[in-house]
């Protein structure tokens, strides 16, 4: 497998998310105050471009690199999981101001402070993985 | 240069998000940035005694790959892309932080009273970025996903639960912003 393009998107991403400033916590809190529009638009404009992206794939019925169709798997139908595992992240976003793409992006460009965030979020994703099975989906 | 080292704008900035998604698509490989956090979990041994993280995280190296790109990118950004124009917010907003305690950007990412590295000194700073993490890392393997896997890949594939797990997003946002934060700061 080659891993080379891989880093190369992630290189990209990563100046793109950095020079939106969608790494940035004052963003985010200014989100969250409904004081700009800023990342709403870059939400929103991201989707859009993926919406037609997507449409085009599935009406062209386009290849992969591979040469394989382009198959997009569907999330799983629930209730409980996305709500309440929606909100819970909701929380942790505003509270800190990272998610996870950020999170890597930040301690990248030499944040140290945000590696407690990192390891809270292996941390989290640890116990959810411990019980899973007695909560609800 | 002016033009890369100013703030980009949304529109530029969403239209190449949504691209950088495509592309992962044209790869085979479906754009989210939250199952890194399974994998390194994973990676650790740690399937052995909790069988969530026994699964073949090798397949997943190639998102590993966008990861350790993605932090190459932040750096270059940060370091060489950047100038003092950056992150100008709205001038209410600053006058909101300054209340509260907290500096305003000049051109920074991240403000110092939260992610200066005297906050390690602080018990309650480093309790707020664990326990903040915690509820993303939890939230997101619970939810399935994060900003990138639900909003980003799910709502342009018109996923109802990708639409439940992003309104859920913003309900525990709001509710930290205007509730929960105002009571910690």
């Amino acid at each position: 497998m080659n891993l080379l393009r891989y880093v190369i998107v992630g290189f990209i991403f990563g100046i793109i998310l950095t020079k939106a400033e969608a790494v940035s916590w004052y963003r985010i809190y200014e989100m969250f105050q409904f004081q700009s529009f800023h990342m709403y638009g870059i939400i929103a404009v991201a989707i859009f471009t993926g919406l037609v992206g997507i449409q085009f794939i599935k009406r062209k019925q386009l290849k992969d690199i591979d040469g394989y169709p382009i198959y997009i798997q569907d999330k799983e139908k629930g209730n409980a999981r996305y709500w309440i595992g929606g909100i819970l992240f909701g929380l942790g976003w505003a509270m800190v101001g990272a998610c996870p793409g950020p999170i890597f992006i930040l301690l990248g460009s030499g944040f140290i402070s945000v590696s407690l965030i990192l390891f809270g979020a292996i941390f989290g994703t640890f116990l959810y993985g411990v019980f899973k099975d007695k909560l609800p989906h | 240069m002016e033009f890369i080292t100013h703030t980009w704008h949304w529109a530029i900035s969403g239209f190449l998000i949504g691209m950088v998604m495509l592309t992962l698509n044209y790869f085979g490989k479906v754009f989210g940035m939250s199952s890194n956090l399974r994998s390194i979990c994973s990676m650790t041994g740690v399937g052995k005694k909790v069988a969530f993280f026994d699964w073949d995280w090798k397949s997943q190296r190639w998102n590993l790959a966008v990861v350790v790109g993605a932090m190459i990118g932040g750096y270059v950004a940060v370091n060489f892309l950047s100038d003092a124009s950056n992150v100008a917010l709205n001038p209410k907003t600053i006058e909101q932080l300054t209340t509260m305690g907290i500096d305003a950007p000049n051109g920074k990412l991240l403000p110092e009273a939260l992610f200066g590295n005297e906050i390690f000194q602080s018990p309650k700073m480093i309790f707020i970025l664990i326990v903040g993490g915690i509820l993303i890392g939890f939230g997101s393997r619970y939810a399935g996903g994060c900003t990138s896997g639900h909003a980003i890949s799910g709502l342009s594939n018109l996923q109802l639960p990708s639409l439940k797990a992003v309104i859920g997003f913003f309900i525990g946002g709001l509710l930290m912003a205007h509730f929960i934060l105002p009571l910690i700061f």
